[in-house]
């Protein structure tokens, strides 16, 4: 299909390009940009293989969440951005060779699929079928066979929940805290001294107190 | 999901459920107390027991895995674990710093090693592996005001994030090749030999991933860092359980998911097991913090058991258990040792400040005196039964003698620093009076000492049969 086939196209390459986009723009904030630009294009992506469930999610929770978290981050912190490339030459060469090692295992993975290497019968997994939507799908699995996954991610979440406040929450002594409780049972009887001043005498904190 | 998978998975579900009840026991007591960390140790013992009585079987499409080297890997991780919780419940409370979470996040770290000995998945394989690591990683950095911990935390997260990069990168080429997540279905694709070289491919990357957690070379990078910033009980928990569960897991995913490739793995895990060895003796040389020291033996350590492990076989696999259960008693009574002395209110944690520790603490001595002989595998004591064993499944298996041999060059390399703690705690003079010891501590260290000598010889019967029992447990998936 030559349409869908240009929308594949048009997509991967803005996908690239936003990807090349994020690791050269001087700017953080403009890298931020381009990020969620691949976010949107690789959602793209998965419209096209029929997986729209994915491609929303990828949009609500990178786009939506993650990118803007990453893009208040890089606002509010005051990171030097240039002194954090400053060893961008020095380290070049051997980025390039992990580089190199990935592409060379890319084209190595195409030409396996493309000689038919891939084995086992859910080698090629199928979106939804017509009459039920992917979401359906998912919700098939994901609370029966995936019930274990579920949970167990369940519990790394809570431990991230965890790890959070030990590492930041600080009880800082000596803080005044509103306590709305006690402002609203606030009477006439506690909020109100009734203080028989003698004369010639002052008002003191003692005489407050009693 | 028959509710039958409940029982198979009782320990996890003990676990879980206990975690987040001291959870909110803690948060609304808002301190921690004698009480919830008994009630925590209580937690990890009752699951070790639900582990030895748990049926055997998969269970929930087959993720996960309840079977005799499950148990095995099981009991020997959560009573670690729980022997730690007291150890550094102590070390806290002695700088005034103690924090209910501390045992919650151990049962939550406990709890991912146990899921990582039972993942029949690659996906119960990376949770349990994250589970696990996050929960260390705040564990490292529990002392949060110590820049040196913090330190600790942050490079171990972020190296570790790097390596669950490269075990999934990993893990996605075998799925895409093999069509499967299960273990068994992955070993009939690396079987039927169709699209193998895509899944050996991800192979030596999955390897490289677990390979990082149990700090074998060349990505033994963090171990000397962290174990040096982190609190040194935590350092012992570190040294124990986590290794034993990464093992466990790695002789899961090669001999359960890539039985058929096994002359490919080999020569992978030969390659990292030699380096480890190596750099784990020479680079222990140059180290006077003794934190590193051992961080460094723990490397030579972890390449001993990868040489076990590298044989393949059942005795393989079965020398591989037995050295690190063996190990395990060693590294955590040792780090019992270092909880427990301090001089003028400073931690002792050079070789020098153990100057003639054997005066001052008799005690301490001789037990620190028998973890390193065993480190070193001299014979009466525990590790030399576990070398033996490891190096009995090198000679049998086939072309591996030479692997046993270079191994035996690194053992006698690094009996180099042991031999020095040693002497320097027996012959040098004192620079100073020795504090009395915390009992936990006192009680852990001799009680392990006791294991590694005379013990160990009672024990080795037993263990020698479970652990046999558990390594036939491997390959029938």
């Amino acid at each position: 299909m030559p349409l869908q086939a240009i929308a594949f196209y048009l997509m991967a390459a803005v996908t690239i390009a936003a990807g090349l986009g994020v690791v050269s723009a001087r700017n953080p904030v403009h890298s931020v940009l381009f990020l969620i630009t691949a976010f949107f294009s690789a959602a793209g992506l998965f419209v096209l293989l029929g997986a729209e469930f994915l491609a929303m999610l990828l949009v609500v929770v990178y786009v939506g969440a993650v990118a803007v978290l990453f893009l208040f981050v890089v606002m509010m912190l005051d990171i030097d951005f240039a002194a954090l490339k400053q060893g961008f030459a020095r380290y070049m060469p051997i980025g390039l060779v992990v580089a190199g090692v990935l592409v060379l295992e890319m084209i190595f993975v195409t030409v396996s699929v493309a000689n038919g290497g891939k084995a086992g019968p859910g080698a090629t997994p199928q979106a939804s079928g017509v009459d039920i939507s992917n979401v359906e799908t998912i919700g098939r699995v994901l609370y029966t066979d995936y019930a274990y996954f579920f949970e167990a991610a369940g519990m790394v979440l809570l431990v991230a929940m965890i790890g959070a406040i030990v590492l930041t929450l600080r009880h800082k002594p000596g803080v005044k805290r509103q306590n709305i409780g006690a402002q609203v049972a606030r009477g006439p009887k506690t909020g109100m001294t009734i203080v028989d001043i003698g004369s010639g005498a002052s008002v003191d904190e003692g005489s407050l107190n009693q | 999901m028959p509710l039958s998978d409940l029982q198979l998975a009782a320990p996890e579900l003990i676990l879980a459920l206990s975690a987040m009840v001291l959870l909110l026991w803690g948060a609304f007591a808002g301190r921690a107390s004698t009480a919830h960390t008994v009630a925590s140790m209580a937690a990890l013992l009752a699951a070790a027991v639900a582990a030895v009585y748990a049926p055997h079987g998969r269970a929930f499409a087959g993720g996960f895995v309840s079977d005799d080297a499950a148990t095995f890997a099981k009991v020997a991780i959560f009573v670690a674990s729980a022997v730690s919780i007291p150890l550094a419940t102590g070390w806290f409370a002695r700088r005034g710093d103690s924090r209910f979470e501390f045992p919650v996040l151990v049962i939550l770290a406990a709890l991912g090693m146990g899921m990582m000995v039972s993942a029949g998945d690659l996906i119960s394989l990376y949770v349990g592996v994250e589970l696990q690591s996050l929960a260390l990683y705040v564990l490292a950095a529990f002392r949060r005001d110590d820049p040196k911990a913090s330190e600790a935390g942050l490079k171990y997260f972020v190296l570790g994030a790097l390596s669950s990069g490269l075990l999934l990168y990993g893990a996605s080429l075998i799925y895409g090749f093999a069509g499967s997540t299960h273990f068994d279905v992955i070993a009939a694709a690396v079987g039927d030999g169709v699209g193998k070289s895509g899944v050996l491919f991800g192979m030596v990357f999955l390897i490289c991933g677990i390979a990082f957690k149990v700090s074998a070379a060349p990505f033994h990078m963090w171990t000397p860092d962290v174990y040096e910033g982190a609190p040194t009980p935590v350092v012992g928990f570190f040294a124990a359980a986590p290794k034993l569960a990464a093992m466990v897991l790695f002789a899961r995913a090669l001999a359960d998911g890539f039985a058929g490739a096994l002359d490919q793995w080999r020569q992978v895990l030969i390659i990292i097991a030699l380096l480890s060895v190596f750099v784990g003796a020479f680079a222990g040389l140059a180290q006077s913090n003794l934190k590193r020291l051992w961080a460094y033996s723990s490397i030579a350590n972890v390449g001993y058991a990868l040489i076990g492990l590298a044989s393949g076989d059942q005795a393989g696999i079965q020398s591989m258990l037995m050295f690190m259960v063996l190990y395990m008693v060693d590294v955590t009574g040792f780090f019992a040792c270092l909880t427990a002395l301090s001089r003028e209110g400073k931690p002792m944690e050079t070789i020098q400040d153990m100057a003639g520790l054997f005066k001052e603490k008799p005690g301490m001595a001789l037990a620190m005196t028998a973890f390193s002989l065993s480190a070193l595998g001299l014979p009466p004591f525990s590790g030399f039964f576990a070398k033996l064993y490891v190096f009995k499944a090198a000679v049998f298996a086939p072309n591996m003698a030479w692997v046993a041999v270079a191994g035996l060059v690194g053992s006698v390399v690094a009996a180099f620093y042991y031999l020095r703690l040693i002497k320097v705690m027996w012959f040098d003079a004192a620079s100073g009076p020795v504090e009395a010891t915390p009992t936990e501590a006192r009680v852990i260290a001799i009680g392990a000492a006791v294991f590694s000598m005379p013990l160990v010889w009672l024990a080795l019967h037993w263990l020698d049969q479970w652990a046999g029992a558990a390594a036939a447990a491997f390959g029938h998936s």
